[in-house]
């Protein structure tokens, strides 16, 4: 099976407000996804559903071929989820973190410490395992969120701005590490910083108004418009004009 | 190890490493001990017992316990770390579950530290020390259940002000529902409603404890009461997980 993530007509929504408008669309083995679209596009709303945290208003997703509706605890082992603002427990020490989200996994004894080792090998945490998380800079405290997705080797990865907060270095070693495991795994990630897409994606996701305007490859993307910039910008911003027109 | 035993631990040890544990342990044994030996006539009633130690627990409950569990999900949520726990593959009763059993292993903790007491009456006189060991479990049922309470409602709000002022309030209704102001009250009007406050009360129950009676049917309100209020956190929390 190559499709990893299967997203089926999903649909959320607050009150009255549709925050995610129908989406459907699957990531396969081998692609790295990157979701854009403007604040409140609904970006977070959709990974959060992936994940599990939010149940969806209708419609399903299946990571690995596991509903995420019916069989919850299932997909959530097949998938690396850092959420919006990577949070961590302040008071913990970074292997203490990460053991905890081990032993939930399931690892236990020697093959615990290897995946916290092995995590922190990763993301480049060994030199403050045995520091409190709230000591640390921002920077740090992204990685030790990073760790916590990578720890079981999943092979879904859902990662909400992985990059955001880390300075010009983070960034590029984040990306080459996105870019080393992405053979063998299905990797989303959502970003504000169009350069990052061409950098480590596949394939681009654009959506607006909760819905996917465009779904290409970056380089396509590039093509038709000037920069991936400028295709953003007149994507995003004629569909709120298109929105607007049909209100009035 | 279950996966809610995995999160009691992390939870228990979040309270050491935060003044959490010893501001509330050191209030709880400041105020236990001195309304037991001043109010409580400690040493004038003359008896080998705690009865007067007893009867405070549950009032010291009643305002320490909302403020062990108002922060429950509320510093989760606003930490954002609930996105984090709830995305980890445990089933979600577990998660709630765990966090319960690390804050009622943490009220254990306070009361075992009540020990020189028991220490004290050994040395004063021959006490039963079964009435004792009984009180002490009654205290801990208590303590549950107020825990249970006070961790349903934190769900429901992300303000920790509004989560500890209502759980002290609901844990008032359930502590005073059997006292006899409350019955006394309602029987000369609402006679069938008195039945029901001495049915649901806590403090009720708590007596028969301190006088040393262990009965099966106070076991099971105990049980049932605190897996209410459990089932009700998990129900709440499914539906305002993102608030």
């Amino acid at each position: 099976m190559s499709e990893l993530i299967e997203i089926e007509r999903l649909t959320k929504r607050f009150g009255g407000f549709t925050a995610v408008d129908d989406i459907s669309f699957t990531v396969a083995r081998g692609e790295v996804l990157g979701f854009l679209g403007p604040n409140g596009a609904g970006k977070s709303t959709t990974m959060r559903m992936l994940a599990g945290f939010m149940p969806p208003s209708s419609g399903t997703a299946r990571i690995c071929g596991a509903d995420i509706v019916d069989q919850p605890v299932a997909a959530k082992r097949h998938l690396g989820f850092l959420p919006e603002g990577a949070p961590t427990y302040p008071e913990m020490t970074v292997t203490g973190f990460l053991e905890f989200a081990g032993r939930i996994r399931g690892f236990a004894g020697s093959a615990l410490d290897d995946r916290v080792a092995h995590a922190m090998l990763l993301t480049q945490l060994e030199g403050v395992r045995l520091q409190p998380i709230e000591t640390l800079s921002k920077g740090f405290k992204r990685r030790v969120g990073l760790a916590q997705a990578l720890l079981h080797d999943p092979p879904v990865l859902v990662l909400d701005e992985p990059t955001d907060g880390l300075d010009p270095n983070q960034k590029h070693e984040v990306r080459e590490l996105i870019r080393r495991m992405a053979p063998e795994k299905a990797i989303v990630i959502s970003t504000h910083i169009l350069e990052e897409v061409g950098a480590v994606c596949t394939r681009a996701i654009i959506i607006a108004r909760g819905r996917v305007v465009v779904d290409a490859p970056p380089a396509v993307l590039e093509e038709e418009g000037s920069t991936l910039d400028d295709v953003f910008r007149r994507l995003t911003l004629s569909e709120a004009a298109t929105v607007t027109e049909d209100a009035s | 190890m279950a996966p809610a035993l995995i999160v009691a631990r992390r939870e228990l040890a979040g309270y050491f490493a935060t003044p959490v544990a010893y501001v509330f342990i050191v209030i709880f044994l400041v105020l236990a001990g001195a309304l037991t030996f001043t109010l409580g006539n400690f040493f004038e009633r003359g008896q080998a017992d705690l009865q007067p130690f007893f009867a405070f627990v549950p009032w010291l409950f009643l305002f320490l316990v909302p403020a062990l569990t108002m922060r429950l999900w509320a510093e989760e949520r606003r930490l954002g770390t609930i996105e984090l726990l709830l995305t980890l593959p445990l089933p979600q009763w577990q998660a709630v579950l765990g966090k319960f059993l690390a804050a009622w292993a943490f009220c254990a903790i306070a009361l075992l530290l009540t020990f020189p007491l028991v220490v004290t009456v050994n040395l004063l006189g021959q006490p039963d020390n079964g009435v004792i060991l009984s009180g002490y479990l009654g205290c801990l049922l208590v303590a549950g259940a107020y825990l249970a309470v006070g961790a349903a409602v934190s769900a429901m709000t992300k303000n920790q002000v509004i989560a500890f002022v209502l759980a002290v309030a609901l844990c008032f209704v359930f502590g005073a529902a059997g006292s006899p102001v409350v019955t006394e009250f309602l029987s000369t009007r609402l006679p069938v409603l008195a039945d029901i406050a001495r049915g649901i009360s806590v403090a009720e129950r708590f007596g028969g404890f301190t006088r040393g009676l262990v009965a099966a049917r106070d076991l099971v309100f105990f049980a049932s009461f605190i897996g209410f209020f459990l089932f009700l956190n998990a129900v709440v929390l499914d539906h305002r997980k993102a608030d």
